[in-house]
């Protein structure tokens, strides 16, 4: 019997795999998924120094094909997909016709008339709906695989070496000339696998993408090799703070339909310049008001850490109004210091400007920072 | 290692050690679980009062923020430093090493009246 208010609980192909490993679970958008195996500080840590495996088969991934792929995506999509070649990724974002946020995508071009459009789960639905309505004007099509999709992301310095291990990898491209932010398509022991040198940490790192009956074998093969490189399994407790070390934004935290790409940072993700229209392209031309509040980090001394919904203030007083409030937070891992992002005044948007956060009823400094919080070392 | 039929248990998933008219709080196994592992403790001040209900201390993950309440009334006697410096002992060593603070109740009779659990009560409430 199904409840209809309440969809039923999805799990990961690798499910039964994370239960043997002794992972503890968390609800992430209708899926069980490993929060932690041991500590989310030891997977934090070992992606910073190491590397760690991610299995992130709930993200969505929605096939588009045929003539008119490119110019369907320049039109659906804020960003100008086009000109991206085979074997390139991009970031982009799925805009209501209001401006805000459906979603932010990446966007893999897979060949000729083939993309491959990975969506956040939570908004796997939503960002199927507006690509399906969008193409009707096109020669192309929209499939949702992702039920038959899954993805495990290798993250961390050592992944490199970790992947050129794996015996029955055959790749268009190799994996040392595989750029930031391109895939190589080829097969895994026969099967079909994208590997893509992306990632939602802040490190070097790539994802695979194979069908769900693959993937079991894969992530045993990789923990067996990757152990004498320092690679342990990560659940989404480090991803967050990872992510948020590295100043990415996360669907529902700092990126929603009421948010326009530039109060994110992500005006550059927005091709104003491409010939084309697209949805969206009128009010982000618009714009948001001027006083529309803007992404900042923020980070403080201490330890107490400002936390989602948490209000900014300008002054430490208790008679003043907010100015902002806290979209993510954590002491940050790395830095030993607490670190958030949050939505502020454009007056108070400007690096050094000092502000404060009400952390259950204590206001704690916060200064002002450029994102992101932590930046790896240039590497080849 | 406090055996922990020995203690006592808060809906709010702390535990309680009673000696005389003093207790000794700490957080369970399953609730430091839940939270994830805790990067900072900030316990009450020794000396201060405290009031049946109100939030006395708090230990955070990286997640999220644990509050712990005061079971009784009565002053803060002691806490413990070493879960300041370690807050980790709170996940390895809940019921021992990772104990909180340890309060001088005004009336220990109102723990009778204060709906504490025992070990298996508890244990049903977080279905185990």
């Amino acid at each position: 019997m199904t409840d209809r208010l309440s969809a039923p609980e999805r799990f990961s192909p690798l499910h039964q795999v994370h239960v043997n490993a002794g992972a503890s679970f968390t609800d992430f958008a209708g899926w069980q998924m490993p929060v932690r195996y041991t500590s989310e500080l030891a997977e934090h840590r070992a992606v910073r120094e190491t590397a760690a495996l991610f299995d992130l088969s709930h993200m969505a991934e929605i096939a588009v094909s045929g003539p008119d792929s490119a110019g369907f995506l320049d039109y659906a999509l804020a960003g100008k997909i086009s000109t991206i070649a085979i074997g390139q990724a991009k970031y982009s974002l799925i805009l209501s016709p209001h401006g805000g946020i459906i979603d932010d995508v990446i966007v893999y071009r897979t060949g000729e008339q083939h993309y491959t459009v990975v969506a956040n789960a939570g908004n796997r639905k939503q960002a199927a709906q507006a690509l399906a309505e969008r193409v009707v004007k096109f020669e192309a099509t929209v499939v949702d695989e992702s039920d038959s999709i899954a993805l495990v992301a290798v993250q961390g310095r050592n992944s490199r070496d970790i992947l050129k291990a794996l015996t029955g990898l055959e790749l268009a491209t190799s994996l040392d000339e595989l750029k930031y932010y391109w895939s190589a398509a080829g097969t895994y022991r026969g099967n079909e696998i994208l590997i893509a040198r992306t990632g939602y940490t802040g490190e070097d790192g790539y994802e695979l993408y194979l069908h769900n009956e693959h993937v079991t074998e894969l992530w045993e093969t990789l923990m067996n090799i990757g152990r004498a490189h320092g690679l342990v399994p990560a659940g989404l407790a480090s991803r967050d703070t990872l992510r948020l070390e590295a100043g990415m934004p996360l669907y529902g935290h700092e990126l929603s339909r009421d948010v326009f790409p530039v109060q994110a940072g992500l005006g550059r993700a927005v091709a104003l310049n491409k010939e084309n229209d697209f949805i969206g392209r009128e009010a982000v031309v618009s714009g948001p008001p001027s006083d529309a509040r803007l992404l900042v980090g923020l980070i403080s001394e201490g330890k107490r850490a400002g936390r989602a919904g948490y209000a900014v203030f300008a002054g430490d007083d208790d008679v003043s109004v907010p100015v902002g409030a806290v979209t993510s937070g954590a002491l940050s891992p790395t830095l030993g210091q607490p670190i958030a992002m949050a939505y502020v005044d454009p007056a108070l948007a400007i690096i050094g400007t000092e502000v404060f956060i009400d952390v259950r009823g204590r206001r704690i400094p916060a200064t002002v920072t450029a994102l992101p919080f932590y930046k790896r070392k240039a590497s080849a | 290692m406090s055996d922990q039929s020995t203690l006592i248990y808060t809906a709010e998933h702390e535990w309680i050690r009673v000696e005389g008219n003093v207790i000794t709080v700490g957080i369970t196994a399953y609730a430091a679980d839940k939270l994830g592992e805790v990067v900072f403790a900030e316990l009450p001040d020794v000396g201060s009062t405290v009031e049946r209900g109100k939030v006395v201390a708090e230990v955070e993950s990286t997640k999220s923020v644990g509050e712990v309440y005061a079971p009784l009334n009565g002053t803060i006697i002691e806490v413990n430093d070493g879960v300041t410096e370690n807050p980790d002992w709170i996940n390895e060593f809940p019921l021992d090493k990772g104990w909180l603070f340890k309060l001088e109740a005004s009336n220990i009779a109102d723990l009778e009246a204060a709906s504490l659990l025992s070990l298996d009560e508890y244990n049903a409430l977080i279905g185990k």
